[in-house]
């Protein structure tokens, strides 16, 4: 089907007039591509005007115009929309844009100042929508669906009303490259479905289902997505099925009003353990906290993270090994970009020989995914005495009454903050 | 020296501060879930929410304004690096 490149059929007068990348491997750094991926872009055509979706990379550009202008010439096409920015969905955008300078540009509000990173040019003119606002083509409707985060703030979809296609942008999309495109003809891609949905839209699950509950009512017969299979078959399960990935994996294992406090630690001579042990006897002795355990050096990472998206704070134990944190730590902390822990509670403490930075590190880092660290991590030089244990279980207790909201009110002066601060050094 | 009393509403703690102190000075101490970028008001990745005492903070100066219009961000919206507190009571969302 490469040799030539030809548009095909949804329905009567939409197309796909996208591009195929079948030699792709890894997809923006961070995704594996086994066979490639696909840049959807599709064609869709009213009485009074001719519509494209979405662009494709810019390096596949000239497989989408060679498409375009099988079912369109430039001067019919009336309406661009983007359903996102990012450079795979609008690398084309600028030649089409020269190419038909008479279409206008339709996109999210919050696409305009990536559409002008983008683009650069000064006299830039373009319409922003929302969900509810339509384009009309003539017989053919565009019904904009503004659904931010997923997975860019950008974000939406576009309807065909009389159609029942759903250009869904990057939701619903994976990477699977197969030019039978229909998912009843293509090859097995249930496994990309789920990979595309754990690294991309994963950390924005309340996003998923707040844009499912605006999708759901819909009566779709295609869901036409960015990248990937077409899905024209049972369309609606796919939405069922990005219902259950955005529900919270672990129901119920800890009771409803109770809180989760995860205290990891890594130790080398058994001195962050012991440090480890006291904070969560300390956050245990505050009823509606479970505490949890656990030694990072037993782990290869993947399984916590799936325990930390579901608890409400994590306390992180580690020694100072040459002025750093160490690689267990790290690895664990590189792991959580694919979960959403804004907002969550985050400590750290640690057992060192010279001089214990690790603390900070860890802190600082907590606080750059934006985790709350109200709390001072505590530090102990090698074997932590009484006082340092006893830091330790109040550190714990802190954590847990913060998290139980059972913490008094605090009223500080600058000056003591900054005097802590010298202390903690 | 005049005073300031800001108080970081998730947090549970107020801080007491010297008038003409920088939002991000005692953020920054305090622990609060903010991320800092660039600290000098170009980048917008400081951004924080004021729930109430914005009469009490400096007013917003043309480049912070520029970053707040270009994140769309609301009139209760600061830069933390740039906002400065004044005096009375004001709470963030932070």
């Amino acid at each position: 089907m490469n040799a030539t490149p030809n548009a095909v059929e949804l329905a009567p007068g939409t197309h796909w007039i996208g591009a195929l990348d079948p030699a792709l491997r890894e997809f923006d750094i961070i995704l594996k591509t086994a066979n490639g991926t696909t840049y959807n872009s599709y064609c869709v055509r009213g009485d009074n005007g001719v519509a494209i979706i979405d662009t494709v990379k810019a390096s596949h550009a000239g497989e989408f115009f060679t498409r375009l202008e099988q079912v369109a010439r430039y001067d019919e096409i009336s309406t661009i929309v983007l359903n996102h920015l990012e450079p795979d969905h609008s690398g084309a955008l600028p030649e089409l844009m020269r190419r038909a300078p008479q279409a206008k540009l339709y996109i999210s509000a919050k696409a305009q100042l990536m559409l002008k990173a983008l683009v650069k040019t000064d006299d830039l003119q373009f319409n922003v929508v929302e969900t509810g606002d339509r384009v009309e083509l003539g017989g053919r409707t565009l019904h904009f669906f503004s659904t931010p985060f997923l997975h860019w703030p950008d974000t939406q979809c576009t309807l065909v009303e009389e159609q029942g296609i759903l250009f869904s942008g990057d939701v619903f999309g994976c990477h699977f490259c197969d030019p039978r495109l229909f998912n009843d003809k293509v090859g097995d891609f249930r496994f990309s479905f789920e990979y595309y949905y754990q690294h991309i839209m994963r950390p924005f699950r309340e996003h998923v289902l707040e844009a499912l509950e605006l999708l759901e009512p819909l009566e779709l017969k295609t869901i036409a997505p960015a990248h990937g299979p077409i899905l024209r078959d049972a369309p609606q399960s796919y939405l069922q099925r990005y219902k259950q990935l955005a529900a919270p994996l672990l129901h119920n294992e800890v009771g409803a009003n109770d809180k989760s406090l995860l205290v990891f630690y890594i130790s080398s001579y058994g001195n962050t353990a012991l440090m480890a042990q006291a904070v969560a006897e300390g956050a245990e002795t505050e009823a509606g906290v479970r505490v949890s355990l656990y030694d990072l050096q037993a782990s290869g990472g993947l399984p916590f993270v799936d325990l930390i998206e579901e608890a409400d704070g994590i306390a992180i134990g580690s020694p100072t090994i040459n002025g750093d944190a160490v690689k267990p730590v790290w690895d664990l902390l590189s792991s959580l970009a694919v979960i959403k822990v804004r907002d969550k509670l985050g400590a750290s403490f640690g057992s060192y020989g010279w001089s214990g930075e690790a603390i900070n590190m860890i802190e600082d880092r907590l606080r750059g995914l934006k985790l709350r660290v109200p709390v001072k991590g505590v530090r102990a030089k090698l074997i932590p005495n009484e006082e340092e244990m006893q830091r330790c279980r109040d550190l714990g207790k802190q954590l847990a009454q913060h998290l139980t909201g059972n913490l008094q009110r605090r009223v500080i002066s600058m000056s003591e903050l900054l005097s802590q601060e010298q202390s903690h050094a | 020296m005049p005073k300031a009393n800001v108080t970081f509403e998730k947090l549970g703690v107020t801080v007491s501060v010297p008038a003409g102190t920088r939002l991000i000075e005692i953020s920054e101490k305090v622990g609060a879930s903010i991320t800092y970028g660039c600290r000098e008001g170009e980048c917008g990745t400081c951004i924080m929410k004021i729930v109430s005492g914005m009469e009490h903070m400096s007013e917003r100066s043309v480049l912070e304004d520029k970053v707040l219009q270009e994140n769309m961000a609301g009139s209760s919206h600061r830069l933390a690096c740039q906002a400065q507190v004044l005096g009375g009571d004001i709470t963030v969302k932070a």
